[in-house]
């Protein structure tokens, strides 16, 4: 049985908390970026976007979104075997200087986020790029840390960790299925 | 924001767009989407096939396609061999075997093979780990060509569904004629080829697509037209007419556009001969699209070069495809 660690409206909160923390800690929001990885991140991004705009009462247009995909920065052609879909990176301004919040659903091993810098830097050159991720389960393979957590599990390695976004499930939360075989 | 990803690529090999679906067509050219971006970054290069080897051997002379698929394949970081040779009328089936063994046992990942033999690809890929990828096999396929050209009427006009192409040249001998015509019928595009009598069999309306020896009833009513290249060396051989003779009744000249939509959008696999099958106000003109094939062919190449790398999925062997199909030259 899925243990359910977010409904939606505790997801919604835990979003509009991360975008305060992100408001009081950046020190030049108009240099600020939301990129969303594929495809998790990228409804995540989209409510970061808005519950940022919220919190300090800026306008449609701030912040630049964009969407990462970072299929082709893996570091293990077989992981990719499995769903060999190439979609668009689609990042419409410069990120030359800019403060870039990565977006993702779930930190585990942090391959992802590994690939996702490095997709971010054959794009250009921000002047700072920081994490922002819905859950962090632990289990790290590389040294990354995540800047922003909403939540953070205790999960074995064999636990599936599911964000459920309306977007692709048609409901929003978190939950974990305990047990199953190690990945 | 629906992305329900298409069917998954699962093949290990690309020999002929006669055996793939309309699923796994639309995939590829979706993927080259995401690749086509690629030329466009500060960084113009991916990691994906770092440490990958990919050898283009190539039994035909080729310089544009086999540079293509270079640029691709180092384009995701693949390391390139070359392997040309032009004597491919010599090479007897076990010898190109042998050839490609040798080269595998290296530790090739990928080949991209061009011959003469139609079913030649296939071959080597009943008797190779590697991946393979058809650069063009006889008259039988070409299916990257095909495939940017796919790429490009999706790109200008958005769709298939509805879509009039005609295919004018030496179709009998063409295989990217054939790769055209399956890839366009599966995606729901009507297909007229138009040349000659002598180089447009009648038996090509099996395949499912009309044959019209009169190009400029034809030119009104379509949306596309890709003018095939007319080999020189052909000319003065049996059943094939005088440059001339063609230009006059095939060649699209200016003038003949005119009886075209306005819209049209003009092909051209290339190299092309200005003033034979296609006038250099043409081939230059606004309803051109030739720069912009030579540009999908880089995205599409990467993508086939990407997904044949990740597949797993070997065919069974089955008979050479198409040998035996209505309208293929022997």
């Amino acid at each position: 049985m899925p243990e359910t660690i977010l409904d939606g409206a505790r997801l919604e909160r835990t979003i509009e908390r991360l975008a305060h923390e992100v408001v009081q800690r950046v020190e030049d929001p108009e240099g600020l970026a939301v990129i969303g990885i594929r495809r998790r991140g990228v409804p995540l991004a989209h409510k970061l976007a808005a519950a940022l705009r919220k919190d300090r009462g800026a306008d449609d247009g701030w912040p630049p979104l964009g969407v990462l995909d970072i299929t082709l920065y893996r570091d293990d052609l077989s992981m990719i075997a499995d769903q060999p879909v190439v979609r668009r990176t689609e990042i419409d301004f410069d990120l030359e200087g800019k403060h870039v919040i990565l977006v993702d659903d779930v930190l585990f091993t942090g391959r992802t986020v590994r690939a996702a810098i490095d997709a971010l830097f054959a794009l250009g050159r921000p002047a700072r790029v920081e994490l922002l991720v819905l859950v962090d389960r632990g289990h790290r393979e590389l040294p990354i840390e995540a800047g922003y957590v909403g939540e953070r599990i205790e999960t074995e390695r064999g636990d599936r960790v599911h964000v459920l976004l309306q977007e692709f499930d048609g409901r929003d939360g978190v939950e974990v299925v305990r047990g199953g075989a190690a990945q | 924001m629906k992305e329900a990803p298409r069917a998954a690529w699962t093949r290990r090999d690309l020999l002929g767009l006669r055996e793939l679906s309309a699923e796994e067509i639309l995939s590829i050219l979706d993927a080259a989407q995401g690749f086509a971006d690629i030329s466009t970054r500060s960084i113009r290069k991916v990691p994906t096939l770092r440490g990958r080897v990919v050898v283009n051997l190539f039994f035909e002379p080729s310089t544009r396609t086999r540079l293509s698929f270079s640029l691709a394949a180092q384009r995701l970081s693949a390391d390139v061999l070359d392997f040309t040779t032009g004597s491919s009328s010599t090479v007897k089936g076990e010898t190109l075997i042998d050839t490609a063994k040798n080269i595998e046992a290296m530790g090739v990942d990928v080949f991209v093979v061009r011959h003469s033999a139609p079913g030649a690809a296939a071959i080597l890929s009943r008797n190779l780990e590697a991946a393979v990828v058809n650069a063009g096999d006889g008259a039988h396929e070409h299916p990257t060509q095909a495939l940017l050209d796919l790429y490009t009427i999706r790109q200008k006009l958005g769709r298939f569904e509805g879509l009039h192409v005609a295919i004018v040249g030496d179709i009998g001998h063409s295989r990217v004629a054939r790769s055209n015509i399956w890839g366009l019928l599966k995606l729901g595009a009507k297909v007229t080829v138009v040349g000659p009598p002598t180089l447009v069999p009648g038996r090509f309306a099996e395949l499912g697509v009309e044959v019209s020896h009169d190009l400029d009833a034809v030119l009104p009513q379509v949306d596309v037209l890709n003018m095939l290249r007319i080999q020189r060396e052909r000319q003065g051989t049996l059943n094939f007419p005088s440059s001339e003779e063609y230009t006059r009744l095939f060649g699209l000249t200016g003038e003949r556009l005119k009886r075209a939509k306005p819209e049209v959008i003009v092909m051209h696999p290339g190299p092309i001969n200005r003033g034979v099958e296609i006038a250099p106000e043409v081939a230059d003109g606004p309803n051109s699209v030739i720069l912009d094939q030579v540009a999908a062919g880089l995205a599409v190449r990467m993508a086939v070069l990407f997904l044949v790398s990740t597949g797993t999925r070997r065919d069974p062997p089955a008979q050479l495809p198409g040998v035996t199909s209505p309208g293929e030259a022997s």
